[in-house]
């Protein structure tokens, strides 16, 4: 194994010294939100203890203070993603609310009847409900192009239903219950070639790699903070200048007005256009100090571990009888999504917590997923980069115990 | 190594999970309702055989975890002569034993279903164990609608 300094990460994240049941905590459920370290814990408490006002409109010194800090952060994102602007950068509680809000702006405004969305089966569901509703308040259709049986987008399909109607493509860039990591350069540039803009869904790339917007060109980003080692409660969405000064504001009130009289409003110019109301400011602070941590890391050295751990865990998963694991894509993230022969996934996720090991057992929000591999759950181990061989170990040994206890 | 799982995974529920008792689809039922847990995907179909307000039979079909297949199976066994009061009564005790604070519950009231009194320790289980009884309830009611815990 490379040189990683996980031991020393381990340490910034004071939650990993809680014992479970008596056993040392194995935190492997971080594809539904992972742990903090110490930088974001003590942003906050910093910023509540010494710095917190309003932002954007106290004259004095602590909201100058807040105002900075949190656009501070808007900067970091901006540079984290490579997008060419902070007006492109917006706060959101997460990326559900990202896609929501060019679902409900950009979709509202451009879809007509019988126009089409593209998404992918393997796509969880805030990334399928909201075009369902735009779809119901439109009239356009949901298409959704297919995977095979490793998990993978096939391609052919895709471009199959890629036609004359589709006007956005929403897709994500990696799978949160199967791990999958999808082409999207391809899917970017075949969507290009007839101008239809493409929404990535990258909640669960981004904390596993380096994403780069303009090299992409994808016309939208959208990911949560508290998948990215930040809090919860705040994400982000980028989207291309020229796009977002097109569309139509989200919400009213707050940071997006410029202007108002009982006859009309004038809107605040970008980013603030699409932020309503008093944000989440000490969390967006806080997201600011996550990656700050992340780049010292350095996302590809990160990226190269965790492909380690995944490799490991695939490898030392199909010692097991019994085992099937869930989504074998080629191309692949730290996901490692399983169901063991008669052994229901609730009953493997409450017994690998009596060893202190956490689990993500279920439908992972993606229940087309579920219904397309015919299980009702699964149980999934997902990795960070403070997971470590040794508590891969440790959910290995669980697991055949576990069907020992079952057998 | 599952020590402290014990009380909540006890041998007859193994035994249960393993073979499921009047585990079939009933031709001829007076009753049938359907039971989902949207969150882990469990699901039920439960059966009944009336005779005036006496449940005659009781049948289940479907899939899910131990703790709800043993809590269904383990159901079907004991409200099988039982009126449909005296089901509804079990309904209740069942559900104060798994999900009330009360610690002196009768367990004797409950015969074998006492195995599932550790789940009350386990909120994010209580509801495997009590799908089974809220599509009785609903059963007894006569709704046709199918049963979701959430």
């Amino acid at each position: 194994m490379t040189h990683f300094p996980v031991e020393k990460i381990r340490l910034d994240f004071p939650i990993l010294e809680e014992k479970i049941r008596n056993k040392p905590l194995v935190y492997l459920d971080n594809a539904a939100s992972c742990q903090k370290p110490n930088a974001v814990i003590d942003t906050i408490s910093h910023v509540y203890r010494h710095d917190y006002a309003n932002v954007h409109r106290g004259v004095h010194t602590l909201s100058v203070r807040s105002t900075d800090k949190f656009e501070n952060a808007r900067e970091k994102i901006r540079a984290f993603i490579n997008a060419d602007s902070t007006k492109e950068i917006i706060f959101t509680k997460g990326a559900t609310e990202s896609i929501n809000l060019v679902a409900q702006t950009y979709g509202k405004a451009n879809l007509k009847p019988g126009d089409e969305i593209l998404i992918t089966a393997m796509e969880h569901h805030s990334n399928i409900v909201p075009w369902q509703m735009l779809c119901e308040q439109t009239g356009a259709l949901l298409k959704v192009a297919p995977i095979n049986q490793q998990g993978e987008l096939i391609f052919t399909e895709f471009e199959k239903l890629l036609g004359d109607k589709t006007r956005l493509v929403a897709v994500v860039h990696m799978s949160n219950a199967l791990g999958t990591i999808n082409p999207v350069k391809k899917i970017i540039d075949l969507a290009h070639n007839r101008y239809i803009p493409v929404l990535l869904d990258g909640a669960q790339a981004i904390p596993h790699m380096a994403v780069d917007v303009q090299a992409l060109d994808c016309d939208f980003y959208v990911f949560s903070g508290h998948k990215l080692y930040g809090p919860s409660g705040v994400g982000v969405l980028y989207g291309k200048r020229a796009l977002l000064e097109a569309m139509p504001p989200y919400q009213g009130g707050g940071d997006m007005i410029r202007k108002v009289t009982f006859e009309e409003t004038e809107y605040n110019s970008l980013p603030y256009k699409f932020e309503a109301g008093t944000p989440s400011i000490a969390d967006v602070i806080g997201l600011g100090a996550a990656i700050d941590y992340l780049n010292d890391i350095g996302m590809d050295t990160i990226a190269a571990y965790e492909a380690e751990l995944l490799a490991y865990a695939t490898e030392k998963a199909r010692q097991i009888k019994g085992l099937r694991i869930i989504g074998e894509a080629a191309e692949k993230g730290a996901i490692l999504s399983f169901v063991l022969d008669g052994i229901h996934p609730h009953d493997i996720g409450t017994m690998l917590d009596s060893l202190g090991i956490a689990i993500r057992a279920g439908h992972h929000c993606a229940m087309p997923v579920m219904d397309f591999y015919e299980v009702p759950a699964t149980a999934r181990a997902s990795f960070a980069m403070y997971n470590t061989e040794q508590e891969i170990d440790v959910l290995m040994n669980g697991i055949e115990s576990l069907i020992e206890v079952f057998g | 190594m599952f020590d402290d799982l014990r009380d909540l995974y006890q041998e007859v529920i193994f035994d249960h999970n393993r073979n499921p008792r009047n585990f079939r689809v009933m031709d001829n039922a007076d009753r049938k309702v359907e039971g989902f847990n949207p969150l882990c995907g469990d699901r039920l179909t439960l059966y009944l055989k009336m005779s005036g307000d006496v449940i005659e039979d009781a049948s289940f079909q479907g899939s899910g975890c131990a703790i709800s297949t043993a809590s269904v199976s383990l159901m079907t066994e004991i409200i099988k002569g039982k009126t449909e009061a005296e089901a509804e009564a079990l309904f209740k005790t069942f559900h104060e034993m798994t999900t009330g604070k009360d610690e002196n519950i009768q367990l004797e009231a409950v015969g074998k279903l006492a195995v599932l009194a550790g789940v009350r320790e386990y909120p994010a289980r209580v509801k495997c164990a009590t799908l089974a009884w809220h599509t009785l309830d609903a059963a007894l009611k006569n709704e046709q609608k199918s049963i979701s815990t959430e």
